[in-house]
């Protein structure tokens, strides 16, 4: 059997990041649910701020410089995403909407998607359900419905908030991940944008099609 | 093989005096350009159509003419027409005006455009884009192939019993080329009807057009037009030359910095090294474009863009001292091992033999008298009258009335 392919995305700015940090666990439980469960994987992971330069780029251009096509190419044949970025501002950090923006609309679709946020407070762990959702079901992605945010707090104590630890909700996200993962075929699929879609017979309707 | 420039007609500040030309000014200055071309021994020269500033072509026709009657052996094309917004019905007027005031020097190439407002401006809605260029030159085509044209569609008002003058010259259509940078059902357009297809190649990575290109000949194969080597393929392509390297690095890139596509992104290095931009001298420019071959096979026509980003007259003229120069080596290079199948780029005298070989060519000259296409046989002495019946049951009356379909 092929291994799946989870790739991981992380917006965060510095180095080191919380970000990424958070992606990392994410990423690590997933792995090791789907390996207690037989399944292979490969993670390949992208921290946009190696990839800043690139996206501005493309928005300027309209195509994307050698390593961020490599990024897009990989998400587009990804089994599972795990998306995390820093929450500025009530949203998603402006670079990570600005790489979501590059990405072929039809890239994400059916792809299995496990939502991370970071965030100095609690008070913004809505931002994944009121920002970051929405994104990825408009591009026809499927968000499992845990999403994991990381305050500064959660860092320290065990009991994070009080209610679920940080590990738990970790856990709890990359298991409904690692399920969808398992069952999606995307990574055997191709797909590639010069395919021709719809042979002139049908463009033209009225002749016979092809 | 066919050389020659092609222009966006932006009229853009030069950034190294701040100064930004007149519309006049760079109206003028182009016509120039085009003569020049044919000077320094071009073939082709192509215009775009635009319509906001700081565009000024707006009607490519009236300019080309204007060029036609100050040449004599330079192609006159587009780049691009629009098929998506313009009417095709005017389109074939047009284009066979130009035919005609040029002596068979005209050919053109369609597009969707760029702009997204030009849309609805026209009255059309974008997001029908690919369909609007699909129907249209669908009715082109034919405008330019049957006398008298019936026809209905989702997008313009119906035609019935209409004919576009004036016929195309000796009875050739202009030849089309479809330009598109990654829409594959373009390239499938242009293969399906025969058609060429022009790659714009110049703000995009190599590999795009390559994966266009093979799939426009593979598909030119499947329609039967020929072999895949057999289908018409033109090229973009960018360039700045000194005589010295280094001196093109130095002079254009305040133009690269501040171009409207693509300045202030990325480096003139890491751009050159992704698209087809060339700057450098005359052999490097010979180098990176016999290259070219390499990844879409041999083709028929390569324009250059030269004259954009504020780049003044004077600079522009010298480029196209050194293209000439360049195209000469280019000629007898791109004529090495070329596959004798491969065909020239197509002309009008091309496409007059192909059509009528020894025999004389149609001259369409009307019946007398006529204020309508409906009332009696063709509008057209030469044309073969159909066949009608003094009144077909359930229709008008005429051709126009019984005409089975159309022919292509």
């Amino acid at each position: 059997m092929t291994a799946k392919k989870i790739i991981v995305v992380s917006a965060g700015l510095s180095t080191p990041s919380s970000t990424r940090q958070l992606a990392d666990r994410l990423a690590a439980d997933a792995v090791s649910v789907l390996a207690e469960h037989g399944t292979q994987v490969e993670v390949q992971t992208f921290e946009l701020r190696e990839l800043a330069h690139d996206i501005t780029n493309h928005l300027l251009l309209g195509f994307a410089p050698p390593k961020l096509e490599t990024a897009l190419d990989a998400i587009a044949s990804a089994d599972g995403l795990i998306a995390v970025t820093p929450i500025f501002t009530t949203s998603y950090a402006g670079l990570f909407k600005s790489f979501v923006d590059v990405i072929d609309p039809q890239a994400l679709t059916d792809l299995p998607v496990l939502l991370g946020a970071t965030g100095g407070t609690p008070r913004h762990s809505l931002a994944i359900d009121y920002a970051m959702r929405p994104l990825f079901t408009y591009l026809h992605a499927i968000p499992v419905t845990t999403g994991v945010f990381a305050a500064t707090g959660d860092w320290g104590g065990a009991e994070g908030d009080g209610v679920r630890s940080l590990p738990d909700r970790i856990y709890r996200g990359a298991k409904e991940f690692a399920e969808l993962v398992e069952r999606t075929d995307r990574s055997q699929l191709v797909n590639d944008p010069f395919q021709l879609d719809r042979p002139m017979g049908h463009l033209i309707g009225g002749l016979a099609g092809e | 093989m066919q050389f020659g420039i092609f222009t966006v007609s932006d009229i853009t500040q030069d950034p190294t005096t701040g100064r930004t030309p007149t519309e006049a000014e760079r109206i003028k200055a182009t016509v120039a350009i085009a003569k020049h071309a044919e000077e320094v021994g071009l073939d082709v020269f192509a215009l775009g159509e635009h319509h906001n500033p700081p565009f000024w072509s707006s009607s490519p026709t009236t300019t080309l003419a204007y060029i036609a009657g100050q040449t004599t052996t330079l192609q006159l094309s587009t780049a691009t027409t629009l098929i998506t917004t313009n009417d095709p019905v005017k389109i074939a007027e047009d284009y066979a005006m130009l035919q005609h005031v040029s002596d068979g020097r005209a050919d053109l190439m369609l597009g969707r455009g760029n702009t997204g407002p030009v849309y609805p401006w026209f009255g059309k809605d974008i997001r029908q884009g690919l369909p609007l260029a699909v129907e249209n030159y669908e009715l082109l085509h034919r405008l330019w192939r049957e006398d008298v044209v019936d026809w209905s569609g989702k997008f313009r008002t119906p035609l019935q019993g209409f004919t576009s003058t004036p016929r195309p010259l000796d009875g050739v259509p202009p030849f089309v080329w479809h330009g598109s940078i990654r829409t594959p059902e373009v390239a499938e357009q242009a293969a399906f009807y025969g058609d060429g297809f022009f790659a714009n190649h110049i703000f995009w990575p190599a590999s795009h057009t390559q994966r266009m290109i093979a799939l426009y000949r593979q598909r030119f194969e499947h329609h039967g037009h020929g072999t895949a080597a057999q289908a018409i393929v033109g090229l973009g392509g960018q360039v700045f030359m000194r005589r010295n390297s280094q001196d093109a690095v130095r002079d254009f890139r305040p133009y690269f910095d501040n171009a409207p596509v693509y300045g202030h992104g990325p480096s003139l290095e890491e751009f050159t090294q992704q698209t087809p931009l060339t700057v450098g001298s005359p052999q490097e420019v010979i180098d990176k474009t016999l290259g070219f071959r390499d990844y879409v096979g041999d083709y028929q026509r390569q324009l250059f863009l030269i004259d954009h980003a504020g780049l003044p007259l004077q600079t522009v003229l010298e480029q196209l001292d050194l293209l000439g120069e360049v195209v000469a080596v280019l000629r007898e290079e791109f004529e090495k091992g070329r596959p004798a199948e491969v065909p020239d780029a197509p002309t009008h005298a091309a496409l007059v033999r192909a059509k009528y070989g020894t025999e004389a060519p149609r001259q369409a000259t009307p019946n007398a008298n006529r204020g309508d296409n409906l009332t009696v046989g063709s509008p057209y002495q030469d044309t073969a009258t159909v066949d009608a019946p003094a009144n077909p049951a359930g229709s008008a009356f005429g051709p126009a009335a019984i005409r089975q379909g159309a022919t292509r």
